[in-house]
């Protein structure tokens, strides 16, 4: 009777405090290879690596998270975002365009791919899953043939434009060394959890995805709110392609191939729902950081790669029950 | 009743859907101040009335006036702008979003300057307060937390922020779709009494319903609607309910 009560409380705090799922594991996890793998995973060293391992793949997950909450999902970010910082490399390399110009031509190719996603989901009413499964191979091939499989080195970049290896480049900082591709992904956190919860535009979001109809007979265009996201989501993968070439050091049409499914398993272990109108974008920092902490202190338990793997398999399903069984409280 | 103005009416309104005729010539008037109720058999076309009133659906002829100018909504929202609330059956809230957030949706309070018109960031205090002096005014809810979502809120409850939210903007019309139908006896009284206390502010009032008793106990005249036009009005003090059924189905002719 009492642990049911007990229970019954839990499910009612997790519900109108969201954020604390990921919160507690992130802390659960922490603790746990703290004690397993000892100093060694505590280093300021070992923290900051982390943080800078999914400074790429946060990033995207903010995309991934603002579309997620209109109901929709994404899965050609990481090719939108591939495609871009090949098109800033090689107009900077091969010919030799000034760097601000083809960071502002990759900003706005971006955020024409995320235009195009989002009018294909909005007018053409074409289900997100479908559609992004479908432009995720035209950009990942747009991207094969305009680099012609080839990768920029890191020299070359160096010699040509070296402001776009810019997030790559460390500042000191808690006695260790932060890249600022890491703190680009925190301060884009913070402004995108200010607007998801302080502007009109982010909380049409979560009415869109909360249920479509009341939101339309409430005087939201959803059309153009879903637009918006979509091309909003583009751009902000346009950000991480810039700071995805300091990250690798190079430019490379095959890198982040995985980098969309990554996306969506830092939204979904961040407590996110897959069905709308729920979730909260810092969720996703924390669903990052949890995958970068379990690889890390894996890798330093001298745990091979795969299990890694088979581990992060586990926290999503673990995370999607979660969700469902604190959805239940809703009905 | 009579010796008041005509605030809402329309002459002669047809729309056709294909060969089905969903309204046809049909007439209606609402008076300021009244509480109209709008029986009639599934079908009859009361939804298909109250979408072209308020510019939901284009009609093929006819003329509305309100204030007794002619005028013609392309859509919900330029009814709305106007002073009429439509209160839907699904009543139109957000599950996940606050009751302050959902009495705002749509027509959030920006900050003022340039944060409000230009990143349209959003005055959360504001909106809380005027939400809360609104749902206290009308005394939908007591000591809840306006910052709570409508989800965990009861039917009657989300009603009532549905109807708190539709007075909010110098509303001078409401149009309620079915407001009881999913409602216990008791949440039901508190929704009619609601219903009565914002007609008392002056709003007036068209209540769609199917439930005879609700209608004939607070309506002050009800239009029957009947095989896609009005039928006729009637005085519910001076017309009992199986007479009214009767003329909603056919089995009686009102006299003329």
């Amino acid at each position: 009777m009492d642990s049911n009560n007990f229970l019954k409380k839990t499910q009612n705090f997790l519900h109108s405090n969201p954020n604390f799922v990921p919160i507690i594991v992130l802390f659960l996890a922490v603790s746990f290879f703290g004690i397993v793998v000892g100093e060694k995973f505590f280093s300021p060293f070992n923290l900051a690596l982390i943080v800078q391992q999914v400074s790429i793949i946060g990033v995207l997950g903010i995309a991934q998270t603002i579309i997620i909450i209109t109901a929709g999902i994404d899965l050609s970010v990481a090719a939108i975002m591939v495609l871009s910082s090949v098109i800033m490399g090689k107009l900077a390399v091969s010919l030799g365009l000034p760097v601000p110009l083809v960071i502002l031509i990759g900003f706005s190719m971006a955020s024409i791919c995320g235009a195009i996603n989002g009018f294909l989901v909005s007018r053409a009413k074409l289900p997100p899953f479908i559609v992004t499964l479908g432009t995720w191979s035209i950009f990942y091939s747009l991207n094969l043939w305009y680099s012609e499989s080839q990768s920029i080195r890191s020299q070359d970049l160096d010699s040509f434009a070296s402001g776009l290896k810019f997030f790559g480049e460390k500042i000191p900082l808690f006695n260790t060394q932060f890249t600022y591709g890491s703190l680009l992904m925190i301060l884009m956190f913070v402004f995108f959890w200010y607007v998801l919860n302080r502007t009109s535009w982010g909380r049409h979001i979560y009415a869109v995805g909360d249920d479509p109809e009341a939101a339309e007979l409430a005087g939201i265009n959803t059309r153009k709110v879903l637009m918006s996201v979509y091309v909003v989501a583009g751009l902000v993968c346009g950000i991480a392609a810039w700071s995805s070439i300091g990250r690798v050091g190079s430019v490379s049409p095959q890198s982040f191939y995985e980098g969309n499914l990554d996306s969506i398993t830092a939204v979904v272990i961040g407590g996110t729902s897959l069905f709308g109108g729920r979730g909260s974008i810092l969720g996703t920092l924390f669903g990052a950081l949890i995958v970068g902490v379990f690889r890390s202190g894996l890798a330093l338990a001298g745990v091979d790669v795969l299990w890694q793997v088979f581990a992060i398999g586990w926290l999503i399903i673990i995370a999607v029950s979660l969700d469902q069984w604190i959805r239940k409280i809703a009905n | 009743m009579k010796s008041k103005k005509k605030i809402l009416s329309c002459v002669d309104i047809v729309k056709k859907y294909g060969k089905v005729v969903a309204l046809d010539k049909t007439e209606f008037e609402l008076y300021e101040g009244e509480i109209l109720g709008i029986i009639g058999d599934n079908g009859a076309g009361k939804s298909t009335l109250i979408k072209a009133l308020t510019g939901a659906i284009d009609i093929d002829s006819g003329k509305i006036f309100l204030d007794g100018e002619e005028v013609s909504f392309a859509s919900p929202l330029e009814s709305r702008l106007k002073g009429i609330e439509t209160v839907y059956q699904n009543l139109a809230l957000s599950p996940s979003l606050s009751i302050a957030e959902n009495m705002f949706l749509g027509r959030e309070i920006k900050k003022d300057g340039l944060l409000g018109e230009l990143f349209r960031l959003i005055d959360r205090r504001k909106m809380q307060k005027i939400a809360k002096e609104k749902l206290t005014e009308l005394e939908i809810l007591t000591v809840q937390n306006i910052n709570q979502a409508v989800e965990t809120l009861s039917g009657g409850q989300r009603q009532g922020v549905a109807i708190a939210r539709a007075t909010l903007f110098g509303t001078k019309i409401i149009i309620l779709d079915e407001p009881t139908a999913a409602l216990g006896v008791k949440e039901s009284r508190r929704v009619l009494e609601l219903i009565k206390e914002v007609n008392k502010k002056g709003i007036s009032i068209i209540l769609i319903s199917h439930n005879m008793p609700h209608v004939f106990e607070i309506c002050h005249r009800v239009h029957i609607h009947r095989l896609s036009k009005k039928l006729c009005d009637i005085d519910p003090k001076k017309v009992n309910m199986s007479e009214a059924v009767a003329y909603m189905t056919g089995a009686k002719q009102p006299r003329s």
